[in-house]
């Protein structure tokens, strides 16, 4: 009678204290019938990676505005495949410049989102990215 | 290795794949859970409820890092929050509250959205519950959603019911009414550094003195005359009023100090067997149900269901008629 639930975990690593989008992007998503884990704000790669563990989470969605993507995203990447969840896809909101784009997608970082990025489009490619 | 040894053995990333079956109701979670379940029966099941605000999540981070600071017990937490009644979908929050909690082996936690159920936690709580008794977790918090009044269904699967207060929120006409407050049996005042702790406190301590008698003074004209109530029986547990600021540790210990005390209250007046009778009980109870129903779904054919749904929207028979139609075929 019940169905797979996708479940996303929605957290902010680094410092800067903005989660505004995170909070949009959380309830975006919880409105597609999504179950969102929400972590706050100032998390390390160590607790975000940990919470996605404890969660059994399917894709993790990263929040950064600080411009430390280049060095937070692989650090995760890498801890989530040390756990063991290989599988566990990532996705990035927030100021990303162009140029860094194609290394993250070559890392294997399934969406990267910046100012006026559509929900819609969010919505779709998280169920894209999670299916089996 | 199967599932069930690497549970056993504590594999972490194991544990949380079987969690998510178990939830999902798949035939592997289920089978798996069957196996696990002579491992189940030692943990201490705390439950913690109480209205939206009070402060739940930062009490249950707050006593897990005790137990984590003061002893090598395993703490688990299971964290509900509610699924959106028309999407289906939710945000779980609770895990803000408790960051504290990061980079410590020792502690599992697990947020879970309750998928439709109305008790203040989900269909499958029990179940996550016994995943991590067998998983050798010896202390269970299971936080609910935020509760109003009836959301009582903690009380059920808990050994010690802990309903958080917090000043402003209530008269003494609240504190009287049947529901959340019975099923307390220690309660917390939280954020007690706020105006107002002083009413709340005396609300909720007359609100139990109505409900346990017991042994009073009062003075008439001048003079102590003492009131004889029927002598209370020692056995009978009288919920401690605990006050705490739990965003700043203050007051832990004495909550942690009244869990230990109720514990041992529960052994020692055979409750504590009672508790986990009434438990596996009413688990078992709902299973029945719920397979019963299924069962009753898979014999009737789709058509035929419609058939009566439209005949009682018409009036044309009642409710009790349908069930007996569906049911006995007239």
């Amino acid at each position: 009678m019940t169905e797979k639930k996708i479940r996303v975990l929605v957290a902010k690593p680094g410092l800067d204290g903005h989660d505004r989008g995170a909070k949009v992007v959380a309830r975006a998503l919880r409105d597609a019938g999504m179950e969102v884990i929400y972590t706050g704000l100032r998390q390390t790669p160590e607790m975000i990676a940990e919470a996605a563990l404890q969660e059994d989470v399917d894709i993790v969605g990263l929040s950064i505005l600080s411009g430390a993507h280049m060095a937070l995203a692989p650090r995760i990447l890498e801890l989530l495949k040390k756990n063991g969840q290989d599988q566990v896809k990532i996705f990035i909101g927030g100021i990303i410049p162009d140029e860094d784009m194609p290394r993250l997608k070559e890392m294997g970082i399934t969406g990267i989102y910046g100012p006026g990025a559509s929900t819609d489009e969010i919505i779709k490619d998280v169920r894209e990215a999670v299916k089996p | 290795m199967s599932l069930t040894e690497s549970i056993l053995e504590g594999n972490r990333l194991a544990l949380a794949r079987l969690l998510t079956q178990v939830e999902n109701d798949s035939p592997e979670g289920s089978l798996t859970l069957a196996e696990l379940f002579q491992y189940t029966g030692k943990a201490h099941l705390i439950g913690v409820t109480g209205a939206p605000g009070t402060g739940k999540s930062s009490l249950v981070n707050q006593l897990a890092l005790y137990y984590r600071r003061n002893g090598d017990k395993k703490v688990a937490i299971v964290a509900v929050d509610p699924s959106s009644p028309f999407t289906g979908g939710a945000v779980l929050g609770d895990r803000v509250r408790m960051r504290d909690l990061a980079g410590d082996e020792g502690i599992f936690i697990r947020s879970m959205a309750t998928r439709g159920s109305l008790g203040g936690i989900a269909r499958k709580t029990a179940s996550l519950v016994q995943v991590f008794d067998a998983a050798g977790y010896e202390i269970i918090m299971i936080e609910t959603v935020g509760a109003g009044q009836s959301e009582v269904d903690v009380a059920k699967l808990a050994h010690t019911t802990i309903v958080v207060e917090a000043p402003g929120l209530g008269d003494e006409i609240q504190a009287i009414k049947a529901g959340i407050l019975e099923i307390a049996d220690v309660l917390v005042i939280n954020k007690a550094d706020r105006p107002g702790v002083e009413n709340t406190e005396r609300a909720l301590r007359s609100t139990l003195e109505l409900a346990h008698p017991t042994k009073r003074l009062v003075r008439h004209h001048g003079r102590d005359m003492s009131i004889t109530t029927p002598t209370v029986d020692a056995n009978i547990w009288i919920p401690p009023i605990n006050k705490t600021v739990a965003t700043e540790g203050k007051g832990i210990a004495e909550v942690i100090e009244s869990i230990a005390r109720h514990a041992d209250h529960l052994h020692q007046s055979g409750e504590w067997k009672g508790r986990d009778r009434a438990r596996l009980e009413s688990e078992l109870e709902a299973l029945l149900k719920e397979t019963l129903m299924d069962r009753f779904l898979q014999n009737v054919r789709q058509d035929q269901y419609e058939e009566v749904i439209e005949k009682v929207i018409d009036r044309n028979i009642s409710p009790y008629e349908a069930v007996n139609f569906l049911l006995n075929g007239r």
